[in-house]
């Protein structure tokens, strides 16, 4: 159990482009030296609205990437969905505009010292982080097997670029409009029965996160996945965002997802008892 | 950021027999126990750290979802989740004391007797500044355990508190808004044995998601915070103050610029508290008391005590 988000920096980041891929929007901040800081599985706090806002909490983004050229400096990608209104306003912000943010918060998905055989999976938008957690990982001479699933095809994200650092990609829609139809889930258990698979890595909805949890129960397979709860600070003081999880002792404690998560251990995760209060063992 | 205080301006504060060099406070529940914000500042530059009320027991706290947004405002459903005092003292206190803060540690209890054991255990610490009594946590089973909405069940703790600290540490009660007569249960408390008032806590609401048509939070209702209600705690403290002058009030609601706690020091607030404006900024405290000591001296006060209650005088305009 860790404490604080040792790395963050409340900064401005200047919005360097906006562009839309299919529902989505790709944001570019320049931040400078603060990509120093992020690694895969971070996200970054924004808020929004402008000074006058009635929207009082940052929201929380998974960082997709961050990069370091030599014109703009440090800059990191995020992919937004322009859903609630301040993912709406962020959305809206037009290249050259300041934004407020702290960043980088959480944890970071763990990168094996050796190469290993990763899955990474995806849900809609969640597949975000995964292309900057893939590249990272084929750097260290893994094998990068990426699924994505999404209900319908425009939900999936998948740029062009992100394609080029894994080893294959498949995708699954629920109606079929892209790729197989049916679940990102469903080829998991041949994968890890087959023991081609060493570590999943995963983002996306909770549903699918307790669903592959299920899935490496009893099995040698790691698996790290991105969580997602409401949270009103990101900095690990209003306490919303807490989650169920199993310490090394056995105990269930309410931990932050901002400060132990986002990525957490799903075998530790206590899936069944999210939106419940564990008993206290005294 | 300088947060250094002008020379020839005295921004001090006391609340009972516990001074202050700045009135800018963290809010008990909305900065943990310091560390989190500690990244961002140093936590001997504000006046103190309140810490987020403890229990006796460990705790979980209450199902999630905890948290809706709300027009200028969020709903929270925490309900004290915390290590329990005893991890509190052993790891937090010390740690804050290591660091140069000034201390107020915020105490909540399920009965009379909590209360009593949790003060017992504070007293055998060193430095504390400080005891807040939060009788006024509305997230809990029942509702009929919010000692600050009953006049008598407030007097009871306070007083059982005051007989186990004695003379020592200030003891500031934490007032629910959410009550008839907020005075009288002001008074009350203070006759009890309270030094000083900690105004407003938060304010009893629901958010009913219009998706599942069923209330939003785990625990269903939920305390109200952020500019929303910073009027409710001007009025609160306004009342208070007018019937208590002599009393301390260390003031919050809704706070998230110096002008905001201006407001409050002007309705009779000795010190300020800031609690969910962190969440959205994390230099708020800093910001606020930046700001605040800026609008004092250009209004012409030479002190912030002679500001205390300003909006009271008499004389006509």
């Amino acid at each position: 159990m860790t404490t604080i988000n040792r790395g963050a920096t409340h900064i401005f980041a200047t919005v360097l482009a906006n562009k839309r891929v299919g529902q989505y929007h790709q944001i570019l901040l320049g931040v400078g030296d603060l990509v120093k800081a992020c690694k895969p599985g971070n996200f970054v706090a924004i808020k929004v609205g402008g000074d006058s806002s009635r929207m009082i909490l940052r929201r929380a983004f998974a960082i997709s990437r961050v990069a370091e050229s030599t014109s703009f400096g440090g800059t990191m990608e995020l992919i937004a969905a322009p859903h609630g209104s301040g993912s709406q306003w962020l959305c809206s912000q037009p290249e050259g505009a300041e934004i407020d943010i702290v960043a980088p918060l959480g944890t970071a998905f763990g990168i094996p010292t050796s190469p290993v055989n990763a899955l990474l999976v995806g849900g809609g938008y969640g597949s975000a982080p995964l292309f900057g957690l893939a590249e990272v990982l084929k750097s260290r001479g893994c094998k990068v097997d990426m699924l994505l699933g999404a209900s319908t095809g425009a939900k999936i994200y998948a740029p062009m670029e992100g394609k080029r650092s894994v080893n294959s990609l498949k995708i699954y829609t629920e109606d079929g409009t892209m790729g197989q139809t049916g679940r990102v889930t469903e080829p998991i258990v041949d994968l890890i029965k087959s023991g081609s698979v060493d570590v999943i890595y995963s983002c996306g909805p909770m549903g699918m996160l307790s669903a592959i949890s299920k899935l490496t129960e009893g099995t040698d397979v790691v698996h790290q996945c991105a969580v997602e709860e409401a949270m009103a600070c990101g900095i690990g003081i209003c306490m919303t965002c807490v989650l169920p999880v199993k310490g090394s002792d056995g105990q269930v404690s309410m931990l932050r997802s901002c400060i132990d998560g986002p990525v957490m251990d799903g075998a530790d995760v206590q899936w069944h008892l999210v939106g419940q209060t564990p008993q206290v063992q005294q | 950021m300088n947060s250094t205080v002008a020379e020839n301006f005295d921004f001090s504060t006391t609340l009972g027999n516990a001074y202050f060099a700045s009135p800018i406070f963290t809010a008990s529940g909305c900065a943990s126990s310091g560390k989190e914000l500690s990244q961002f500042f140093p936590l001997n530059q504000i006046g103190a750290v309140v810490t987020k009320s403890v229990m006796n027991k460990p705790r979980h706290g209450r199902p999630t979802p905890r948290m809706a947004e709300t027009p200028s405002g969020m709903l929270n459903s925490i309900g004290l989740q915390g290590p329990g005092i005893d991890a509190f003292l052993a790891n937090d206190v010390p740690w804050l004391v290591e660091e140069k803060a000034r201390v107020i540690v915020s105490i909540a209890g399920e009965t009379v007797e909590e209360y009593a054991t949790l003060a017992r255990k504070v007293r055998s610490v060193a430095g504390i500044s400080a005891l807040e009594v939060n009788i006024s946590c509305p997230n809990v089973e029942n509702r009929g355990l919010v000692f600050a909405c009953d006049p008598e069940a407030s007097r009871r703790v306070i007083d059982g508190v005051r007989r186990i600290i004695g003379g020592d540490l200030p003891i500031i009660a934490k007032l629910s808004p959410d009550v008839t007569d907020l005075p009288s249960i002001a008074a009350g408390v203070v006759e009890s044995g309270a030094d000083a008032l900690a105004l407003i806590n938060t304010v009893l609401g629901m958010v009913i998601n219009v998706d599942s048509m069923r209330p939003h939070l785990g625990g269903k209702t939920g305390g109200l915070s952020g500019p929303a209600i910073r009027p409710v705690a001007v009025r609160a403290i306004y009342q208070v103050h007018q019937a208590l002058p002599n009393v301390p009030i260390l003031g919050m609601g809704g706070v998230a610029s110096g002008r905001d706690a201006f407001e409050l020091i002007l309705a009779g607030a000795s010190g300020v508290s800031v609690g969910t404006a962190s969440f959205g900024n994390p230099h708020a405290l800093i910001d606020i008391q930046n700001q605040l000591q800026q609008i004092l001296i250009s209004k012409g006060f030479s002190s912030l005590k002679s500001a205390v209650g300003y909006a009271h005088r008499t004389d006509t305009p």
